[in-house]
């Protein structure tokens, strides 16, 4: 449990935070970080999700709350209920703003300044994870969310990363910004790697293969699994729809599976 | 949304203004530390980077609001092209965070030297030059973790102190979406005129989305479009030959949206394993795999560019 519970804030009863990081864009940060919390709730836990990608929040449509908005309440903001259950709440620059193409033209000062109010000002209620998806790189949203969580002390980071040299190259860096900070490595995650052709079950590399396993055994850090290409993930993104539930047959369900087992594993320890 | 924090004084002049962390509104203000080391306004730069740029015949900017659409791929292979027909060709990397270039470009580990007339960039042929922050760290495994404001005053740097000479195109690789480095390059290029900018996306509506928002962030700051390349489009089975859509056009792709903002799509890319290959060896893709789709649509697209900075520059 934080240690910061104590002083009340709006993170006081939030029990395991995750950050989903990469220093590559377009590795699917969005895509696992949504699946983690779309298995976790299949565990049965509460699920809150922060999207601090201020130029480009990806959340709200794949968890399919595109026209949803937030409300202000005494504690804050009350974040936005993807079902009816309330199992999974979510805060993101999305529901703030007046037309969904809007480009947030911010310098940093101002990035800041939003990802402390997302941080601080979000009555998430009682919570098991709250899974926070950055943008890429190591600049002000990767800064400020770090040193606003740090009271809280997160569990830790995931790393995305797809095999390729290029990528694995950024996700080094990123490795090095998580030491640099004093923010714990989770694992790291080798996506879209390999697609099997539907129709003659040849598996190619598309974008190569092993670079994500390398580097973690490189740099000492648990290897949390490939998740292969596979174009139902990225259809049931594109809708919203909740991939575990509706295509448990996928060759990227039990890499997904894993995943949040190795998160649940990791929490329970911890607490 | 103006550029105005929310925790700012009322009178703020906004953080992208020459006043940003100076202004008599600035004191007490809890951004003020950030806001005072951003590099000294246009004005004082400005000039200096025009004298560089007046020798620099065409300015193309690459960017997307998505990660990992292939800006950096596209940038390096339109730096090849055009350097393999005779142009004399600067290739600028400002992703300071995520520098891809050198790898890309096959020059990972080079350094750049300090001359009389300021940086001299590294040359990958005599008429191919590149520029990248990912020449000045000294181990793979810096990170650059810089707020703004650092961000822009080694753009600023790099804009004024590398020593290109005379230059046909110079290319601007770009990090993903609509920050401070497109801002810092906006601002400090357009004085000495930008003749537009290449706007990559992936197919699916995940990635278009924030592409819509990047068109909008050129017409904010009067950036001309050149057109849009619509990357990673299909993939060929090389076993069946059967195409796959992996990223699929779920809301009509590239196609659709530049229809719906009257811009032109200047081609498609399809999916390529040789691409991703020659990237990381730090090959050029075009001399590698001779008159294969992509090549060829790579090669096409470039024409139509140089067509685009002919007529209108
Ligand atoms: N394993 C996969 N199989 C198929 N499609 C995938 C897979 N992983 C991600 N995608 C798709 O790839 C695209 C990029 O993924 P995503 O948006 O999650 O990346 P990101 O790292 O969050 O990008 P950004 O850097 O722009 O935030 C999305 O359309 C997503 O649906
Ligand atoms: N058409 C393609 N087929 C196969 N692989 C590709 C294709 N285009 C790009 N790639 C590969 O995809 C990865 C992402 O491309 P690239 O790094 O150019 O994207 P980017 O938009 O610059 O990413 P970032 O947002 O991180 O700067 C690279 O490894 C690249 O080699
Ligand atoms: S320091 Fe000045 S410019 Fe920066 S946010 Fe505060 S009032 Fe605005
Ligand atoms: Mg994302
Ligand atoms: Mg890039
Ligand atoms: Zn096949």
């Amino acid at each position: 449990m934080a240690a910061a519970a104590q002083d009340g804030g709006n993170l006081a009863n939030v029990h395991h935070i995750l950050l989903v990081l990469s220093g590559k864009g377009g590795v699917g940060k969005s895509t696992i970080a949504t699946q983690i919390a779309l298995a976790l709730r299949l565990a049965g836990k509460k699920v809150g999700i922060l999207d601090v990608d201020l130029c480009g929040p990806s959340i709200p449509r794949m968890l399919n709350a595109m026209n949803k908005e937030v409300h202000q309440c005494d504690g804050g903001w009350v974040p936005v209920y993807v079902d009816q259950e309330k199992t999974i709440s979510l805060m993101s620059i999305g529901f703030l703003l007046e037309k969904p193409d809007d480009a947030v033209v911010w310098r940093g000062p101002k990035k800041n300044a939003m990802i402390n109010q997302f941080v601080n000002d979000v009555a998430w209620g009682e919570l098991d994870f709250l899974i926070v998806d950055t943008p890429p790189g190591t600049s002000d949203e990767h800064i400020s969310t770090v040193n606003a969580l740090q009271p809280y002390n997160p569990m830790g980071a995931v790393l995305v990363t797809t095999p390729q040299a290029v990528a694995v190259g950024d996700v080094r860096r990123e490795l090095t910004f998580c030491k640099k900070v004093g923010l714990p490595v989770v694992g790291i995650v080798e996506n879209m790697s390999g697609f099997v052709c539907p129709t003659c079950s040849e598996c190619t590399n598309i974008f190569s293969k092993g670079g994500g396993e390398e580097l973690a055994r490189h740099s000492g850090v648990p290897f949390l699994g490939c998740v292969p290409l596979d174009p139902q993930l990225t259809l049931s993104m594109e809708y919203g729809k909740d991939f575990l539930r509706e295509f448990p047959q996928s060759p990227a369900y039990p890499a997904l599976t894993s995943i949040a087992r190795f998160i649940l594993d990791k929490a329970s320890e911890s607490s | 949304m103006a550029d105005v924090p929310e925790d700012a004084p009322q009178h703020c002049p906004g953080t992208t203004s020459i006043e940003a962390g100076k202004g008599s509104a600035c004191q007490g203000c809890p951004n003020q530390a950030l806001c005072v080391s951003t590099p000294p306004g246009p004005v004082l730069a400005i000039e200096e980077i025009n004298e560089k740029m007046s020798l620099v015949k065409h300015k193309i900017l690459v960017i997307s609001g998505k990660g990992g659409v292939g800006k950096s791929t596209f940038s390096a292979l339109l730096a090849h092209n055009l350097a393999d027909e005779g142009k004399q060709v600067a290739l600028l990397d400002v992703d300071v965070c995520g520098p891809s270039i050198p790898k890309m470009m096959g020059l990972e580990g080079e350094q750049v030297h300090q001359s009389g007339s300021g940086w001299s960039p590294v040359y990958l042929e005599d008429n191919l030059a590149v520029m990248s922050v990912g020449f000045l760290l000294c181990s793979p495994d810096d990170a650059v973790i810089w707020r703004g404001p650092k961000k822009n005053g080694m753009i600023q740097q790099f804009l004024r102190d590398v020593d290109w000479g005379e230059v046909d195109y110079l290319i601007v690789d770009t990090p993903p979406g609509t920050s401070d480095e497109h801002l810092t390059v906006v601002q400090y290029l357009s004085a000495s005129c930008i003749d537009g900018a290449v706007i990559i996306t992936t197919p699916q509506e995940v990635s278009l989305q924030d592409v819509r928002k990047e068109i909008n962030f050129c017409r904010k700051v009067k950036l001309q479009i050149i057109g849009v390349v619509e990357n990673m489009s299909g993939f060929k089975c090389p076993n069946c030959k059967t195409e796959s859509h992996i990223f699929p056009p779920t809301t009509g792709g590239a196609e659709q949206m530049c229809s719906d903002f009257g811009i032109p799509l200047l081609g498609k890319i399809p999916l390529d394993p040789a691409i991703g290959k020659s990237c990381d060896y730090g090959k050029s893709y075009l001399a590698e795999v001779q008159d294969s789709p992509g090549v060829l649509s790579y090669r096409n697209i470039t024409q139509r560019i140089k067509e685009y900075c002919n007529t209108n520059h």
